[in-house]
Parts: C-alpha cells; sequence; structure tokens
C-alpha cells in the first residue's frame, strides 16, 4: 500500500522514467504504422519535386484490379477438328478496348470452348500474395512436424538430451542471410550435396534438380532450408508444453495398457492442444513475411516463381521509389495477419468452451 | 493387466531406434554447419572436388587459411565487423536501461493513464516491423541528423546511410517492455515498499532493488535482442545503400552477389557465425530459457 505522499511524487516520476521507450515506440513504431495507411491514398515517393497528392483509392485499385476475357475459338474452316482452336490475341483485345487499360493477363483457363484470361493490374503482385501461401503452406507442417517430433525425441528420456536439445536449436541462431548461402551452395544442380545425396540413394536415378532455379522447385527449397532453420525454436516451444502434462496422466494410461502410440494420441496431443495452436499461429506469421531468403537466393525468381509479398513491397516501396505503393503492400500485409490473428482467437474460443 | 517392472522406461529395442533418429536428425542439423567451415578452409577446387562425398563436410586433405587472408585483407570485413557490433551492442545496452525503466514505471509506480499505456502497448506488439518498414524508411530519409563529411561533423537532412539509422529505431522494444513489465509486476511489493518508508526515490528503488532481482529477464531480453540486431538484414539493407554504415549481413550478400569463389564465401559465412555460436555455447541454458520465456509468455 502506497502513500499518497509517494503516490504523487511517483507520478512525476514515472513519466520522465517511462518518456524515453514510450517516446522511441511513438515516433518509430506508431507514428510509421499511421503514415503508412495515410501514404496508401497518396503518390508519395522516397524523392520527389513535385508535392505530395491525395489520389484516393487509386493505389489499391492498382493493387487488387482483377478484370477478365472471355473468348470463343475463331471460326476456322479448314481444318478445325485436327488442330487446337485459335483465338484472338489477348494483347490485341485490351489494346482496343480503354476499359482494360493498364491490365496486363495473369492466368488463363479453359472453359469448355471458351477461353478465359484472368487480367491484373498488379499480376506480379498476385503472383507475389500467392507464392506467399504456397511458402507457408509447405513450410508450417513441415517445421512444425520436425519442431514436435525433435521435442519429443530429447523429451523421451534419453541419455545426452540436453546436448541433443542444443544441436537441434543451433541454427536458429545462425543469421538467415549465412543460411540461404550456405544452403545454395548444397541446393547446387551440379555441386550440391542434396543433389549427390539424391542420386546416390537412387542409384543415379535422381538428383539433377536445379533446386533454385526451377520454378517448380525454387519455393519448396526455400520452404525446407527456412523449416531446417527455424524448427529448433518451435522445438524449445513444444518441450516446454510437454513438460507442462502432468506424468501421472501417462501413469495412468500406462496402467490401463495404452500402447506409446495411443498414450501419444490420447495424452499427449490433447494436453499439447494450446501449444500447438500457439506454434501454428507464430511460424504462419513469421512465414507471411518471407524476405531475407528470396532477396539473398533468388531475388524473387526464376520467373516470379519465389516473389513474395513482402519482397513485393519493398521492390516497389523502395527500390522503385514508390513509397505510397510500396505501403498500400504493406497495408495489405498487415490486414492478412491481423485477420489470421483474429480467426486463431475466435478459433480458440470455441475450443475452450 | 500387467505393468512391466521398467514401464518408465523405453525397451531397449526402442531406445536404440530412438539414438538413430536422434543421430539422424542431428547430423541433418549440423551438415550445413560442418560444410561451411570445412568450405572456408579450402580451395575452390577443393571444394568441387570434394562436394560429392561425406568429405564435404569432413575438414581433411590439405587446408588453407588463404579464404580469411583474402576476406579481411581485400574486404571491408572488419570495418563491417565493428559496425554491426557497435550496433548490436549500442542498441541492447541502450534498450536494457530504456525499456526496463518504461516497465518499471508501468508495473510498479501509481499514475494516472498506465492502465490506458499498458493496452496500447500490448497492441503495438502486434505490428510487424514487415509492415512498417516502408513509411518508416520515409521517416528516417527526412530526418535531421548528423554526419561525418570529410572527416567534419555536419548537419544532414536525412538519416539514410548512418549507424545511428540502425540503432535508434531498435532501442525502444514493445515486446522488451512486455516481458519486463511481466516479470516486475511477479516481484513482492513488499520489497520497494520497505524502501519507500526508508525514503528511498522510485529510481532507487529501481537501481538497488528491481534490477538485482531481475538478472533473469534482463539475460532474456539481451540474448533475443541481441541475436534480432546481429542478424538484422531487412532494415539495413534498404537503409543503408553506402559502405561506411554497412553491417556484416549487408556486406556477406553484397560479397556473395560479387564473386564466384565458394571458398572466401564460406569464410565471411564463418566470420559471422563464429560470434554467436560462441556466445550460444557459452549461454546455452540462458538462450533456451529466454525462448521458452518469451514464447509462452508471448
Amino acid at each position: 500500500m502506497s502513500t499518497g505522499v509517494t503516490s504523487r511524487r511517483n507520478g512525476r516520476v514515472a513519466l520522465i522514467l517511462g518518456a524515453p521507450a514510450l517516446g522511441g515506440l511513438l515516433l518509430f513504431l506508431a507514428l510509421p504504422f499511421v503514415m503508412a495507411f495515410a501514404l496508401t491514398f497518396t503518390d508519395q515517393r522516397l524523392v520527389s519535386g513535385d508535392h505530395t497528392r491525395f489520389i484516393g483509392w487509386r493505389n489499391y485499385e492498382r493493387l487488387l484490379g482483377i478484370s477478365y476475357i472471355a473468348q470463343k475459338p475463331v471460326e476456322d474452316p479448314v481444318d478445325s477438328e485436327s488442330s487446337s482452336p485459335t483465338f484472338v490475341r489477348v494483347r490485341d483485345v485490351t489494346r482496343a478496348d480503354p476499359d482494360y487499360r493498364g491490365y496486363r493477363p495473369f492466368t488463363q483457363v479453359r472453359s469448355g470452348a471458351y477461353r478465359i484470361t484472368i487480367l491484373a493490374r498488379d499480376p506480379d503482385f498476385l503472383h507475389s500474395l500467392i507464392n506467399t501461401f504456397e511458402f507457408a503452406f509447405l513450410v508450417v507442417p513441415l517445421q512444425c512436424a520436425v519442431a514436435l517430433g525433435s521435442a519429443l525425441l530429447v523429451n523421451a528420456g534419453l541419455r545426452a538430451q540436453t546436448f541433443f536439445r542444443a544441436v537441434y536449436f543451433s541454427p536458429v541462431v545462425m543469421s538467415m542471410v549465412v543460411v540461404s548461402i550456405v544452403w545454395t551452395f548444397l541446393f547446387h544442380r551440379d555441386l550440391g550435396s542434396i543433389n549427390r545425396l539424391l542420386a546416390f540413394l537412387t542409384f543415379g536415378a535422381a538428383g539433377h534438380i536445379d533446386w533454385i532455379g526451377d520454378r517448380a522447385t525454387a519455393m519448396p527449397a526455400i520452404a525446407v532450408m527456412s523449416a531446417w532453420q527455424g524448427a529448433g525454436f518451435q522445438m524449445l516451444i513444444f518441450l516446454a508444453g510437454l513438460q507442462g502434462i502432468s506424468q501421472e496422466l501417462y501413469d495412468a494410461a500406462r496402467i490401463d495398457g495404452a500402447t506409446a502410440w495411443q498414450r501419444f494420441r490420447h495424452v499427449t496431443l490433447p494436453g499439447l492442444r494450446q501449444t500447438i495452436a500457439f506454434v501454428l499461429v507464430v511460424t504462419t506469421i513469421a512465414a507471411l513475411g518471407l524476405f531475407t531468403q528470396v532477396d539473398v537466393m533468388t531475388q524473387g525468381g526464376p520467373q516470379n516463381a519465389t516473389s513474395t509479398v513482402m519482397f513485393h513491397a519493398i521492390q516497389r516501396g523502395v527500390r522503385e521509389e514508390n513509397i505510397a505503393y510500396g505501403s498500400t503492400v504493406a497495408v495489405v500485409y498487415f490486414a492478412l495477419i491481423t485477420s489470421l490473428i483474429l480467426l486463431q482467437q475466435a478459433l480458440q474460443r470455441r475450443w475452450s468452451k | 493387466m500387467s505393468v512391466p517392472a521398467s514401464s518408465n522406461r523405453p525397451s531397449a529395442a526402442l531406445r536404440f531406434a530412438l539414438y538413430a533418429l536422434m543421430l539422424l536428425l542431428a547430423a541433418m542439423f549440423v551438415f550445413p554447419f560442418l560444410f561451411m567451415i570445412t568450405a572456408s578452409l579450402r580451395t575452390n577446387d577443393a571444394i568441387f572436388a570434394h562436394a560429392g562425398s561425406i568429405q564435404a563436410f569432413l575438414p581433411t586433405g590439405p587446408l588453407t587459411t588463404a579464404n580469411y587472408s583474402y576476406v579481411f585483407g581485400g574486404g571491408n570485413v572488419l570495418h563491417f565487423f565493428l559496425n554491426s557490433v557497435l550496433i548490436t551492442a549500442l542498441t541492447v545496452g541502450m534498450g536494457l536501461v530504456v525499456n526496463s525503466l518504461a516497465a518499471f514505471s508501468l508495473a510498479r509506480l501509481e499514475w494516472r493513464g498506465r492502465e490506458t499505456v499498458a493496452a496500447l502497448l500490448v497492441i503495438l506488439l502486434v505490428i510487424p516491423f514487415e509492415a512498417i518498414s516502408v513509411p518508416l524508411m520515409l521517416l528516417v530519409a527526412h530526418l535531421p541528423g548528423i554526419g561525418l563529411v570529410a572527416g567534419k561533423l555536419v548537419l544532414t537532412r536525412s538519416w539514410l546511410n548512418t549507424l545511428y539509422v540502425q540503432i535508434l529505431p531498435f532501442v525502444a522494444n514493445a515486446f522488451s517492455i512486455y516481458l519486463f513489465f511481466q516479470f516486475f509486476r511477479g516481484i513482492p511489493k513488499d520489497f520497494d515498499e520497505a524502501a519507500y518508508i526508508d525514503g528511498a526515490t522510485p529510481l532507487q528503488v529501481y537501481v538497488h532493488v528491481i534490477v538485482p532481482s531481475s538478472k533473469p529477464v534482463f539475460a532474456t531480453v539481451s540474448i533475443l535482442q541481441g541475436l534480432a540486431m546481429w542478424n538484422q538484414y531487412l532494415w539495413p539493407v534498404i537503409t543503408v545503400p553506402g559502405e561506411s554504415a554497412r553491417p556484416l549481413m549487408v556486406g556477406m550478400q553484397q560479397f556473395f552477389g560479387h564473386t564466384t569463389e565458394w571458398g572466401n564465401v564460406m569464410a565471411y559465412a564463418t566470420i559471422i557465425t563464429i560470434p554467436v555460436l560462441i556466445a550460444f555455447v557459452v549461454f546455452q541454458r540462458w538462450f533456451v530459457r529466454s525462448v521458452i520465456g518469451s514464447g509462452v509468455k508471448g
């Protein structure tokens, strides 16, 4: 219980003590956050002689603008049976119609006789968005499985488990730049150990994959590497969760004759439910921010296959100096993460009922 | 329903399988490290010659320190190294003082509006740095600062290409304040009440009561903030295009982009990694606690 005198004196001192940190957070976190939203409605560039103008929703329209063209094949009476149907070139259609100004083709699908071309004002962003989800979809289950597996291993009551725990955790302290560069060599088409190992295991059948130079394998390769680097962190959190499960539950299950798998299924997993939910969300949020690996290893390539939302934001915002547009990408990225957190909280509320 | 006598320990066969699994996993985690260090001690030709075998990971055969001499001699590695050390040490050092004082103020002093401030702090926790990096860059590009031009201190109109642009925005850290706040709240109230009755000022209570009983949280915050600063990449890559204030990570990325000499690259990578690895081996226990502490509470 504090007296009135100390309380009043504390009031003055409290402000002085808290001011440096709170001031720093206001200037370098809260202010840029507010700026991010405000800038999306302007044409702000990094260096510009012109005054910044208010341009309404134009950045969002450019970022999210999607349209489509549905085309019937051109009638070709000569040999319509044998050859594939021909269409008027998309470029000719978009040039002729002012409604399609600024749109570029994103992807094409066939529906019956029709060919539908999806157009976007910024197809690179859509690719980046899809790539980011692809990465999260690959890395989250992989990393969490490795983390849970290694946590179970170092919690099994074997000898030297502190040593192994340290070994599994060690990549976490390694910088992502270093990891990316070392793995660039391991992924090398001709020299890399990964292809050499594959060739050895398959007697030469596999092992000629250009891991980060091929559109199909570039993102999976980055996901494997990222899981390798980050799993140790999640392992420690799982370990804390495992140690929170009462030993009596395991003893009771044993007395009832439960097998190791049954004990895992009916004691360990339910006991880890909160931890698993937490780890999944943290890993997903980290995955959606993918930048360093891409910037060091692939620069978004090959053919946009590894460009991500964050890479796109930095590319447009900083390297092309279009601060307003980069901020718009960042705001969309923030909205993505916020909805994820809200979804997780809603699910958790339902589970705990 | 008989219970085997050794029910608490896995059977011998299972134990053998678990050890094998544990070793296999350990190999997967260790091999890239071993490759990096081994390659850093070989010539380019030797790296290619050994790339296909287990020798890629074992430092056998003729070894050389030429890669290290080249990296230290040719580039500005030492300069970048010093930049990184300064950035990390100053951010962590100032961060410990500033963030713990703010947390002390929020957790142990009574003032109007502190609940509101604490609630706002939790909101700040969920803002990812990536989302604010572009507008923050615009902000620092137009802040007045001090620069060194031809050996003289001059006023500049931008923070770009400086050391402090890599330090000042990261000193105040919402997550560090939160960790301190949680810990300080758990210290019994009688400690500082007794000191106040003896006539101590809040600052004296902070120095003589709170700090001495909070060593674990100071260690946790140092490790988490230090690791984040040492390994930082996104921010310096966009705010420090020039060489003078460049940190090691950006230096390495630039170096990697301009060479095909893998031995040199791996020497650079090893130089970056060794200090953290040593810190990790020495403070292993603390690393583990800091992650669990931050993970479970966060």
